[in-house]
């Protein structure tokens, strides 16, 4: 299991137990996180699972696809630690990870 | 009844599809306490319909990972499901829904979340074993154990369903053959030049087209479907077929209780029906699209997720959702087709790519305003497309078809 922090925007943390293998936006849903709404339920076609990666896990979350690339692009409030959350699987070496949520996802 | 009191009335949800399960998780999410129960005529816990003719028919996605939530979940919430349970009856004047087995359950506010389902072929042989729809994951397991290397697939209706079918088997090592009553492929849901490029696209992995070919029956022998039989007299060869020819709400409940229906049930913006205690959502809801002024039937995961929203939110009193454009996706070998809106009463397209690159984007426009997009593999001419569908501001055409202007610069 890695434990990963979820922070919503008002502050509200949530500390979760993740199975490696899922996603880090299957942590949250599945675990009723609010503010990762997930629309396509992982496909990386909707843009509603950003999330920020706490700088220091940066280079441990591994790199951007090009369409994610592009689907981040056109999100609202996107900063250089911008991520899709269904695309970053959890693994063990992701064990403290913190990731915060922005206001809205529409 | 206050907003308030409604905190605690009795909601009972009707349909335990992606469109049911998330009004229960958005009414708790919300801060609604009071009684939910759940109905459903699946022995399955809400689950994720779009990946069963993709990722999971690949073996790519399990089914813990189909569940929108966990099983403990519904007990930690004090959602009470009612599985393998069909509900027959709603009595509104007593505000309950009877189940098949007799028990009559009393809700404050009921929650339509019915569904669709798969539409027959009126034609012989449809009962012969291998004849199979794809709409539950019962059929997706039926399907999936059907298909191999080797094995002859039969997709009766060249939609989103059979060619996402047609695909995942090619996937598999299946032989597969498309028989379409029209010119093209996805000729109900996508312009010409998108069928094309699909029709393409699978062709060249091994896929074959029966196009302007009625089916007369399917044929078996032993009780199992061994061919499917053209309007021309051919027979096609098969171990399974597949029908996907579209969905027919489920909609009975309603109309026997005396709800409006039109090829759905008809709903306001708080997808609330002419009864004010019952709601209907989803696939089975006949909705507003304020964007385009009409009313309509959408079978989308974003739809019921909007009015899943909508829904609980006036339970709840609380402000609704943003309207949405609606949106769709379709993944097929290494396509990702995004659409953003519907394009009614569109009078021209304009193509932004080129489709020999497998990277492309058609646009329909209203004048100059855009009321749809197609795009394939990109996700950016998705993006800015839905921005600029709902933002009803006129086009630049010509930025618009010229690649060389990015995205962002069109939809500023």
């Amino acid at each position: 299991m890695a434990k990963i922090t979820y922070i919503e925007h008002d502050g509200t943390e949530h500390a979760l137990d993740v199975k490696p293998g899922l996603t880090v936006m299957e942590g949250a849903v599945k675990n009723n996180v609010p503010g990762i709404d997930a629309d396509c339920g992982g496909a990386c076609a909707c843009a509603t699972c950003h999330v920020y990666v706490d700088a220091a896990w940066l280079d441990r979350t591994g790199d951007k696809s090009a369409m994610e690339e592009s689907m981040l692009d056109f999100a609202e409030n996107v900063e250089p630690n911008s991520r899709l959350s269904c695309q970053i699987k959890v693994t063990d070496a992701l064990d403290g990870l913190v990731v915060r949520l922005p206001e809205s996802q529409h | 009844m206050s907003a308030e009191a409604n905190q605690n009335a009795c909601v009972v949800i009707v349909g335990a599809g992606h469109a049911g399960g998330s009004a229960a998780a958005f009414l708790r999410q919300y801060g609604h306490e009071g009684r939910i129960v759940l109905i459903g005529d699946e022995p399955l816990l809400p689950y994720q319909r779009p990946p069963l003719s993709k990722a999971w028919l690949k073996g790519e996605a399990d089914a813990d990972s189909l569940a929108l939530k966990p099983a403990d979940w519904y007990g930690e919430n004090n959602v009470f499901l009612r599985l393998s349970g069909v509900a027959e009856r709603i009595n509104r004047a007593a505000k309950t829904v009877t189940l098949a087995s007799g028990e009559a359950i009393a809700y404050d506010f009921l929650i339509l979340a019915t569904g669709a389902r798969a539409r027959q072929l009126p034609i012989p042989g449809g009962d012969l074993a291998g004849v199979l729809a794809l709409r539950t994951a019962a059929d997706a397991e039926l399907l999936k154990h059907a298909l191999g290397p080797g094995k002859r697939l039969a997709v009766i209706g060249g939609g989103y369903v059979g060619l996402e079918a047609a695909a995942s088997a090619r996937a598999l090592g299946a032989e597969v053959v498309v028989v379409e009553r029209e010119s093209r492929v996805l000729a109900r849901v996508a312009c010409e030049t998108l069928s094309t490029f699909f029709q393409d696209y699978h062709r060249a992995r091994g896929v074959t087209f029966e196009l302007n070919a009625g089916v007369e029956a399917f044929e078996g022998a032993d009780d199992h479907i061994r061919g499917v039989r053209l309007s021309d007299g051919r027979l096609l060869p098969c171990d399974v077929a597949l029908v996907g020819v579209g969905a027919i709400p489920n909609d009975e409940l309603a109309k026997d209780a005396g709800l409006a229906t039109a090829n759905g049930v008809v709903v306001d913006l708080e997808a609330r029906t002419d009864d004010p205690a019952i709601f209907a959502i989803g696939d089975v809801a006949h909705r507003p699209l304020p964007l385009y002024e009409r009313q309509f039937r959408l079978e989308s995961v974003p739809n019921a997720l909007e009015q899943a929203k909508q829904a609980a939110s006036a339970i709840l009193g609380r402000a609704g959702p943003a309207p949405e454009v609606p949106w769709f996706w379709s993944d097929q070998y290494d396509l990702k087709l995004q659409i953003a809106g519907l394009p009614f009463e569109a009078d021209r397209t304009v193509v932004r790519g080129d489709a020999a690159s497998a990277k492309f984007a058609v646009f329909h426009l209203k004048g100059d305003l855009l009321q749809a997009v197609e795009a394939v593999n990109a996700p950016p001419e998705f993006m800015a497309g839905k921005q600029l569908i709902a933002k009803r501001t006129p086009v630049n055409v010509e930025k618009l078809a010229d690649t060389s202007v990015s995205m962002k610069e069109v939809a500023a």
